[in-house]
């Protein structure tokens, strides 16, 4: 079995330097429209770089979540693909500094229509807020989102080099196992008061300073895991029609599907439990969040979210062929990360360029396909780097003979 | 339900049972069944059987509980008891969705359950006829049908396969209604045959 790294062929390249160029080209356009204009303008502009740059960011930290997970679980069939989530957890850093620099520019200087609280008493003092007050404040958001960032460009990157050097120290192999364990563990932590807590509280619920819900973190983060699933299925797939990843076969495209199946679900669960109880509590500050969303202009994106990210991965990968099916599970994975980019649309949109959508739409497409050829571009390069084999790890044979 | 003649083999080992069974299928003859005390991974692949439609019953099921909740909920709330829940609508859909999912799960599952039952033809009260009492405990045994004509031809070729012992019985193929201390219709049938 020969260990080469990964051959991604030259298209990939061109199709990502124009996808780039097209988002470059968007940003330009985007600056000369919008940037100067009245606050409904700067609104449009600066919604659709943070839309972007935090979906983005969010779907590649899934993996790294997903290798600390499995390495905990010391699961071995994850073993035969791994090199497609480090791949993409490694590049996390440069996601990371797009939206840090985004947050720093927003934050910095007072950009009010994103982020309301920023204008000073906003959010009344009367005693009750002291804690929210210390929450929304310049230095804490700044403060957190930097630590944020930096932990996670720096963990993915270390995940990944361990298992790089996995496969040039035989001899350390397994203490190069038990190192990753304790990385991974420490991740979890970082992850569980970040992503799964704070950061989506400060990033996007506080576009709606007013509103507040507990469960807006577990549904951001498994509305990024499962994008994530769908993002490394993709991944999986493209590198392996073009001759790589020989160790991958219909069981690990399987077991990758069903997680895409399962997270669908789990994200509905979450979804509709945030909304059922603001509907069956009937409370104005609450339902003025959905009214929007549900009865106002943004109608349409709040049902076609539930149809491409609930109804359609429910019915089309429910039998256990079609999670086994290249061209179902790949089409499948296209149609999540589209929801959840229309789903990330209808988190970020409404509290900050309301009912005038239609005017940024183009430029915010624009702007994802910029990033989708960052991605392309950025993950390609890292895995024609890197064998394509994690040689050495403990769990190989285990990955070569699972069954799903 | 139909009484029929059986030639059955006994083996210890499933390293014997599996090249057995390859066998008596490649020779053509049609293996009934095999009891085994345990399951053998690969025995069903081994036997040629395919995927059971019991996935596709669950989904059908799954179906009838979210339409059973959905419209038992609708016509109670719509038509025979109209009630204002906090001027909630007459049909609540967020609100019968937590239920619609419970009786979902629940019929998928029991009905699963008792269609599983059915095509292992297994049951609380129903018996099946038992070829060798220590097919539960420690042996392995093959039930082929057989025919008066080639009863013994099977038996001689079922000897060669490595079984340790080996047998013709009369049984009941199918599963049936009744109690093991209440044996003697059964004893009759099959002496008759």
């Amino acid at each position: 079995m020969t260990n080469e790294t990964f051959k991604i062929p030259a298209k990939a390249k061109t199709v990502s330097m124009v996808l780039m160029a097209i988002g470059i080209l968007s940003l330009i356009g985007g600056l000369a429209a919008f940037a100067f204009g009245d606050s409904l303008h700067q609104a449009t502009f600066w919604a659709s770089i943070l839309h972007n740059s935090v979906f983005f960011l969010l779907i590649c930290v899934a993996s790294i979540f997903l290798m600390a997970a499995t390495s905990l679980a010391q699961a071995g069939w994850i073993v035969a693909f791994r090199r497609i989530p480090e791949a993409i957890g490694s590049i996390v850093w440069v996601l990371g500094g797009i939206v840090l620099v985004v947050l720093i520019i927003l934050v910095g200087f007072n950009h009010t229509e994103i982020y309301p609280w920023l204008e000073h008493g906003h959010i009344p003092d009367n005693g009750l807020n002291g804690l929210k007050l210390f929450f929304l404040s310049k230095p804490f958001f700044l403060i957190w989102t930097a630590l944020t960032v930096g932990l996670w460009g720096y963990f993915g990157r270390l995940i990944s080099k361990i298992s790089l050097d996995m496969g040039t120290d035989k001899e350390g192999s397994v203490k190069l196992f038990w190192k990753n364990y304790n990385t991974s563990a420490a991740f979890l932590f970082v992850f569980a008061l970040t992503l799964a807590s704070t950061i989506p509280w400060l990033w996007i619920m506080s576009i709606d300073a007013h509103w507040f819900s507990t469960m807006f973190s577990w549904y951001t983060f498994a509305s990024s895991f499962v994008s994530g699933m769908s993002l490394i299925m993709l991944w999986m797939l493209y590198t392996k029609r073009h001759g790589n990843l020989e160790l991958v076969s219909q069981e690990h495209v399987h077991d990758v599907g069903k997680f895409m199946f399962a997270f669908t679900i789990f994200w509905t669960y979450l979804w509709f439990s945030q909304f059922m109880l603001i509907w069956y509590a009937n409370i104005p500050e609450e339902t003025v969040y959905f009214k929007i969303r549900m009865h106002g202009p943004y109608a349409f994106f709040f049902w076609l979210n539930l149809v491409m990210n609930f109804v359609a991965p429910l019915l089309i990968l429910m039998s256990a062929p079609a999670k086994r099916n290249y061209f179902i599970v790949s089409t499948v994975a296209v149609i999540i990360i589209l929801g959840h980019w229309i789903d990330f649309y209808q988190m970020i949109m409404p509290g900050t360029v309301g009912e005038n959508w239609s005017m940024g739409l183009l430029y915010d497409i624009g702007l994802m396909c910029g990033f989708v050829g960052l991605l392309i571009f950025l993950v390609s390069n890292k895995l024609s780097k890197s064998p394509q084999i994690v040689s050495n790890h403990p769990y190989l044979k285990e990955t070569i003979i699972h069954i799903s | 339900m139909a009484v029929k003649k059986f030639a059955t083999a006994t083996y210890s080992d499933e390293a014997v049972l599996f090249p057995a069974v390859k066998k008596t299928r490649g020779a053509g003859y049609k293996v009934h069944d095999v009891y085994t005390p345990f399951a053998v991974h690969g025995l069903d692949e081994a036997l040629g059987y395919k995927v059971s439609g019991l996935h596709v019953a669950g989904f059908i099921y799954g179906l009838t509980g979210t339409s059973t909740a959905l419209g038992f909920m609708g016509w109670i709330f719509t038509t025979d008891w109209p009630q204002n829940f906090g001027g909630k609508p007459h049909f609540p859909l967020p609100a019968f969705i937590p239920i619609t999912f419970e009786l979902t799960v629940l019929f998928s599952a029991v009905g699963m359950v008792l269609t599983f039952c059915y095509l292992c033809q297994l049951m609380p009260g129903v018996k099946k006829h038992i070829f060798n009492p220590r097919q539960t405990d420690d042996k392995m045994v093959m039930a082929i049908e057989v025919t008066d004509e080639n009863a013994a031809e099977v038996e001689t070729f079922l000897k060669g396969t490595g079984a340790e012992a080996t047998d013709i019985q009369i049984a009941e193929e199918g599963w049936w209604y009744g109690r093991y201390d209440k044996e003697e219709e059964y004893q009759l049938k099959t002496q008759e045959a």
